[in-house]
């Protein structure tokens, strides 16, 4: 054995830091898993301390502290098994070294993978436009330092709501989500920018029934420029040029049926009324015009109107007939 | 020929009349445009129409509320809830007065006197009107004014959805009620005289 080996070996024997998850002895890998993924057990290499809150270090000597994961380096393994990567080895991405603990130093400021680096150029992915993805975001106001994909888009927990939204109340919380655990979150908020802090309850407070506007929409539709070849536009604007008309969705040419559901306007009307597919989950004014009652109300006042002007006419005459 | 005059209209009255016409008219015209709002044109700026109408709207509850109380406390609340017998021959002599007889000069058949102030048919479009379609169309606007907080579904149906339809279809048989309203206004002894009467409390007819 080479000496470096035997010196390298020496000292990771003496340093080796025997890891147990603190919850290890409760900890039950879901049949789910299995299902869904062929390394579930390699993958617990990793998830024995990443997969926990809090971890367990236990050196040669016997002592042992316990030690808080950080939130950006926690894995959820329910999250992840349902995730869009859910079969993922976590070593399809990540380096093998990082098998070693204490972590590498190289493996640990490897340049990380990006969408791109997988999705682009791909015809299996060609139906999702992942270039086109790029292109928006390199022109989106989220083009900065440090700001990526998995800014919002966690690898580790992703899920494509909006592709498969059965629930679309569900899907647009989640996507909602993804903004506020910035935007209504300064301690994550302040890690990628130098501005000030937001409110946006206050910055949102000209929109009249705010909640119902928050639940029924995503930032997305008045904060991103339409995209009719992409499914989600991740153009973000700048504040001063986001939707502030509220005739862009509260009409019939409704904006909204450009953005949320802009993939399921097939399902064009529902009982007499325009953009029918909406009423699934609101009720927009001026977008929701009902037809049936709106031809109804014509021909009633018309008729109303005609009958008046005729008893009108019908009494003029006869005066002048006195 | 001699005139009668009866005073058949108070000052509490035509006052809460001519806030009530008022209110309607900016309610329906407002209305009308959000309704009917498009990127293109508007009767008016969307943002501006939402305060106008629920400013209007919360006014003309208030004001419907000294109507209801006003007419359970004073007398012009009888002539809501005295009912002649027979009704619906009479609402039928009227309807045939208003279809034939006005233009053979026919005298009124339900003349206005100080006990009855509406005619058979006035008295149920009124009531219908004040004591069905307004408690409806404020609820109703209430319920979409406050959509946070009204039932997600009603008969099965999205609580927006059926308030909202409800509120529209309730809004526009009342503006069809004040069309028609208008217009017998002008069936007085002159095309004025009942618009005048609502300024000067005074019923006017002669003999």
């Amino acid at each position: 054995m080479k000496t470096p080996t035997i010196l390298f070996s020496t000292l990771l024997f003496a340093l080796t830091v025997t890891l147990f998850a603190q919850s290890g002895d409760t900890l039950k890998l879901k049949h789910s898993y299995f299902e869904v993924n062929d390394f579930v057990e390699d993958n617990e290499g990793c998830l024995k301390c990443h997969g926990e809150q809090k971890y367990k270090l236990e050196d040669s000597n016997g002592r042992i502290v316990t030690r808080e994961m950080h939130h950006n380096r926690f894995v959820d393994r329910d999250m992840y098994y349902t995730s869009v990567h859910k079969s993922f080895s976590c070593t399809d991405c990540h380096s093998y070294d990082l098998f070693e603990y204490p972590h590498p130093l190289d493996a640990m400021i490897e340049e990380k993978l990006l969408c791109m680096d997988c999705h682009g150029y791909d015809e299996s992915f060609a139906q999702y436009h992942f270039e086109d993805i790029e292109v928006e975001f390199q022109e989106s106001i989220h083009n900065m330092d440090e700001f990526s994909c998995w800014s919002c888009h966690d690898p580790h927990s992703y899920r494509a709501f909006m592709r498969n939204a059965d629930d679309i109340e569900e899907a647009i919380l989640y996507d909602n989500q993804m903004c506020l655990s910035c935007h209504a979150d300064f301690s994550q908020f302040m890690l990628l920018t130098e501005r000030e802090e937001i409110n946006v309850v206050e910055s949102h407070e000209w929109l009249p029934n705010q909640i119902a506007h928050f639940r029924s929409i995503r930032c997305i539709e008045c904060h991103t420029e339409i995209n009719d070849s992409i499914l989600i536009a991740h153009k973000i604007l700048p504040k001063t040029e986001a939707v502030k008309n509220c005739n862009e969705c509260h009409s019939r040419d409704s904006r909204l049926m450009h953005t949320l559901y802009k993939f399921q306007i097939k399902e064009e009307r529902k009982a007499g009324f325009a953009n029918g597919i909406i009423l699934n989950n609101a009720y927009v004014i001026g977008a929701n015009q009902n037809v049936v009652l709106n031809w109804l109300s014509f021909l009633v006042f018309g008729f109303t109107f005609l009958v008046i002007l005729f008893h009108a006419i019908l009494r003029i005459l006869k005066l002048k007939n006195k | 020929m001699a005139t009668v005059k009866i005073y058949l209209y108070p000052v509490w009255i035509r006052i809460w009349h001519v806030i009530n016409a008022l209110l309607f008219l900016l309610l329906i015209f407002t209305g009308l445009s959000l309704h009917f709002s498009s990127a293109d044109f508007n009767l008016l700026n969307f943002q501006a129409s939402v305060g106008i109408h629920n400013a209007c709207a919360l006014i003309i509850t208030f004001n419907y509320g000294v109507f209801v109380i006003g007419n359970l406390v004073t007398k012009n609340g009888k002539f809501y809830r005295k009912w002649r017998k027979n009704l619906i021959p009479k609402l039928w002599k009227q309807f045939v007065f208003y279809a034939v007889g006005i233009f053979k000069k026919e005298p009124h058949p339900f003349p206005i006197t100080e006990k009855q102030k509406f005619n058979p048919l006035q008295k149920v479009a009124y009531v219908f009107a004040m004591y069905l379609g307004m408690p409806l169309l404020i609820l109703s606007g209430i319920a979409l004014m406050v959509p946070d907080m009204i039932a997600y579904k009603v008969f099965n149906v999205s609580g927006l959805i059926f308030y909202d339809v409800l509120h529209i279809v309730v809004g526009f048989v009342l503006s069809i009620f004040l069309l028609i309203h208008i217009y017998t206004c002008t069936l007085g002894d002159k095309p004025g005289t009942l618009f005048k009467s609502m300024v000067n409390g005074y019923h006017e007819e002669h003999e």
